[in-house]
């Protein structure tokens, strides 16, 4: 087994003993234009040990591990590295150090090969040529100690995204590092990668290397970590030994506030059917089988599963954003897809008139124009209605004065509605992108992901806002990865896994172990697929 | 003495700095080459800034004011349009080919004008309507389509033409639209400020306008929001084609005959003064009234030296260099937007 011989490997050339520190973070700043990123945050790495760094998106964690892999420096505040001061000025020589980051945003170079990315920037030469062979040999030597199946010449762009994650991964771990940083690297990982990669850390801890581990999932603290830092709006909260840290605490150090004032009660009255999706299937990418769901007037349905699960192909199917080989979509009593009887009136135009409004998971790919003002964002769905233009012009006054209304009744802060959006914080631009179908009438919401990236003030404005909708008649469909959102929010929901439905969990059937049940893949699936991939079959 | 005195006069020149700053991002890098410029020239010629001489640089300015206004249309999509300089040739070809096919010869010849205006300007909108089905339909990408279609059009223009200028065009057409005056102002200023007035009506107030941004700033969330992107990106840049035919046709007045090689110029000069106008040439952020004075500066410089006796091929060089150093300057403002908060 390759993997029995890095623990004999000789990873870190001082080998520091288990429990030394080092690598301590003081009081470290980060000032971005506009924001206050970081504020005296302290934390400290000893060697062989897991330090979860957790945090809500926008807590900083991820301006931490890049002020430590030299990708932004400190505004203020000293990095002890081995005990000296040290002022990380380049990546290259926070890897020289030995930093490494296995990324969150793959830094890889897609058109490039397994090997010419694990060298990217250090490759070796003789003279002005690269020396191709020796270069081939070391990638498949790192490849092998750490026991990953990938060929050093195969494109990266053909290899899936957990392969991706390994090249990245064993690019981090070429240089030797002694502190390593993972930032959510169970993203996008099986449930069987998953468990690789922890076996993996485990060997890194025997090798006396300090890991910093990013993650939301809370049990994956509790199998991997040893010691957990909390920190909230770019501020460090607390140290506590992963022993001393159950759900209820963590969440509360991280929200700074009990679950119940998160998450408001929302009442249900269920009224007529507006969304039946029957048997869709959608092929590609995040393909999706057989899929039905409905959801009716005054409900909030959730459609849970991971990333890549096919749950967001539903709610832009809906919308017209995928190409449907099969299945039947009914909006509101009429028919607007049918393959068997090819009725195609779908379309973000056509959609929007009948009242669906799709709320993209991605604002700044696919939700809003960043450089234009609030007020022009609001209303860029809706100009060709009545309030907003006349046949031949904009009533900007009017658009005015809409644009003032939502911005009020979200909260927006700054409120100032002439402002470019990208000058706003993340959980603002939300908020702009969940009022622009404010200010059209709308019986069904699809919410991809609504709070990505999005601080708790803003996350609880959104909340109350899917109430006041959910409440006021609306239909709501939540499509979400976030655990608690589904759990606290939902009067019932779908869990799907690879494309397929898995359960459909009514509210008194809702609950963490239930959902979680079906999020991952089950044992017996696990022995069919390796038994799939050894018999050389594809799945 | 103090220090008290020392730290305000301090936070005095802080302040003036911080001002400075507000300005230049604010405006950009164009005021100040506008008034380096002027100094410059006042100071080393003598009739600069004579009454004659800027009503002949505004007349000079009246063609590329106005292919820049249609080059920043497809801009703010986050296209580009090569294909103006030939919009010129087809158009002014076409147009001095049916005027002087359909006059007889004799009376002023209006209805012949009025033929080979609509035909000319029928020719040239048509090169829009190629680039617009290039780009927006079979997503040719912008610089390829309009590039080909340069080449493409160019080569029927001389096809027509044999390499050859057309006259005999009614002379009309030349006295009023070339070198007719109203209220002693030149008739192409006054065309241009109309177009100017209609132009700034259409990017502000009107829905295409406001598509226009929200294309070239983010296509998906466009298309996301409902918004028919194909149609627009299709109608920018027969509306850029529109425009371009315009001036084309003033330029044929002001010429009195009809020729292949009149508009070479116009794709890097409309495109430069876009971009010295602050037109970011990846779409979506532009004001009317900064390309219009980036047009205008770049006649201004050429009027500069041309009184100054530099010739042509420094003048050249000279264009280019204020190119770059108006990309430079932006860059540079982009840096300075970013440490100032708001």
């Amino acid at each position: 087994m390759p993997q029995a011989s890095v623990v004999n490997g000789t990873a870190s050339p001082e080998h520091p003993s288990s429990g030394d520190v080092i690598l301590k973070m003081e009081n470290i700043s980060k000032q971005f234009p506009g924001t206050l990123a970081l504020d005296r945050v302290t934390m400290d790495v000893r060697a062989g040990e897991v330090h979860v760094l957790f945090g809500e998106n926008g807590a900083g964690k991820s301006t931490m591990i890049q002020i430590i892999a030299g990708v932004y420096r400190q505004t203020s505040g000293t990095i002890h590295f081995k005990g000296e001061p040290v002022s990380i000025h380049s990546v290259q020589h926070a890897r020289g150090l030995g930093m490494s980051a296995v990324f969150q945003e793959f830094s890889l170079v897609p058109e490039l090969s397994v090997e010419d990315n694990l060298f990217l920037g250090s490759e070796l030469t003789r003279g002005p040529m690269l020396r191709k062979a020796t270069l081939r040999k070391q990638a498949r030597e790192t490849l092998d100690r750490l026991g990953f199946p990938l060929k050093p010449s195969k494109i990266v762009l053909y290899l899936s995204r957990a392969e991706q994650q390994m090249v990245e991964i064993a690019k981090a771990f070429r240089t030797k590092p002694a502190i390593m940083i993972f930032d959510e690297p169970t993203a996008s990982l099986t449930e069987r990668e998953t468990e690789r990669l922890f076996q993996l850390i485990e060997q890194l801890k025997t090798e006396g290397i300090g890991i910093i581990y990013i993650t939301h999932r809370m049990n994956e603290i509790k199998r991997i970590g040893d010691r957990i830092t909390v920190l909230r709006d770019g501020k460090f909260i607390d140290t506590i030994p992963v022993a001393e840290a159950s759900d209820q605490k963590l969440v509360e150090l991280m929200t700074g506030r009990v679950i119940d004032q998160i998450f408001p009660a929302i009442k249900k009255h269920a009224g007529d059917e507006l969304l039946n999706i029957e048997n869709l299937n959608i092929t590609g990418d995040n393909a999706v089988h057989n899929a039905s769901i409905h959801v009716r007037r005054g409900e909030v349905v959730g459609l849970a599963g991971l990333v890549g699960s096919g749950k967001s192909s539903i709610g832009r199917a809906c919308f017209g954003l995928e190409h449907i080989v099969g299945g039947k979509i009914t909006y509101d009593g009429d028919v607007v897809f049918d393959r068997a009887s090819r009725v195609n009136r779908l379309g973000p135009r056509r959609m929007l008139d009948r009242g669906l409004y799709y709320l993209p998971s991605n604002r700044r790919a696919e939700g809003l124009v960043m450089l234009q003002n609030v007020r022009e964002n609001l209303s860029l769905a809706s100009l060709g209605l009545p309030a907003f233009s006349n046949k031949l012009f904009l009533k900007k006054r009017s658009e005015r004065a809409e644009a003032k209304k939502v911005a009020d009744r979200l909260d927006l802060i700054p409120p100032n509605i002439e402002r470019d959006l990208e000058h706003f914080s993340g959980g603002n631009q939300q908020k702009v992108m969940v009022g622009k179908c404010l200010v059209r009438d709308v019986k069904l919401f699809v919410f991809d992901e609504p709070t990505v990236g999005v601080d708790v003030g803003a996350r609880v404005s959104i909340y109350e806002f899917i109430r006041d909708l959910c409440e006021a008649g609306a239909g709501i469909l939540l499509i979400s990865s976030d655990l608690p959102e589904i759990l606290h929010l939902t009067h019932r929901t779908y869990v799907m896994y690879r494309g397929d439905i898995r359960a459909e969990l009514d509210k008194s059937e809702i609950n963490e172990a239930s959902v979680l049940n079906h999020f991952f893949e089950k044992g017996d699936e696990i022995t069919e697929r390796i038994q799939h991939e050894k018999s050389g079959e594809p799945l | 003495m103090t220090d008290a005195s020392h730290q305000s006069q301090e936070s005095l020149l802080a302040k003036i700095e911080q001002r400075a700053a507000v300005v230049f991002v604010r405006g950009g890098v164009l005021p100040w080459f506008l008034i380096l410029a002027i100094l410059v020239f006042w100071l080393s010629t003598d009739n600069f800034l004579s009454g004659r001489n800027i009503l002949t640089m505004l007349r000079q300015a009246t063609y590329l004011t106005m292919v820049s206004m249609a080059q920043m249309v497809v801009l703010l999509t986050a296209g580009l349009d090569l294909s103006v300089g030939v919009m010129f040739a087809i158009t002014s070809v076409i147009s001095s080919m049916v005027m002087v096919g359909v006059w007889s010869g004799e009376g002023a010849g209006w209805g012949a004008i009025a033929l080979g205006c609509a035909a000319g300007m029928g020719a040239g909108t048509l090169v829009g309507v190629g680039n617009g089905i290039g780009v927006a339909i079979f997503r040719v990408p912008p610089f390829m389509m309009t590039l080909a279609m340069s080449s493409i059009v160019f080569g029927v223009a001389l096809t027509i033409t044999g390499g050859t200028p057309i006259y005999g065009m009614p002379s009309d057409f030349a006295e009023v639209f070339g070198y007719g005056k109203f209220i002693s102002v030149p008739v192409p200023i006054w065309l241009t400020i109309a177009f100017i007035i209609l132009m700034y009506i259409f990017i502000n107030w009107s829905r295409m306008g406001r598509y226009l941004y929200a294309l070239g700033g983010n296509l998906k969330a466009s298309q996301l929001s409902g918004i028919n992107t194909r149609l627009y990106l299709f109608l920018a840049y027969v509306v850029c084609a529109a425009i371009t035919t315009f001036a084309a046709l003033m330029l044929t007045a002001r010429l009195e005959s009809g020729e292949s090689n009149i508009g070479a110029n116009y794709p890097l000069l409309s495109i430069s003064a876009c971009v010295i106008g602050g037109v970011s040439l990846f779409g979506g952020t532009g004001r009317l009234p900064n390309v219009v004075l980036g047009a205008i500066f770049i006649i201004l410089v050429q009027n500069g030296m041309n009184l100054l006796r530099i010739n042509s091929y420094l003048q050249m060089v000279v264009i280019g260099l204020l190119l770059i150093l108006a990309v430079i300057g932006d860059n540079y403002r982009q840096k300075v937007m970013l440490t100032l908060r708001d």
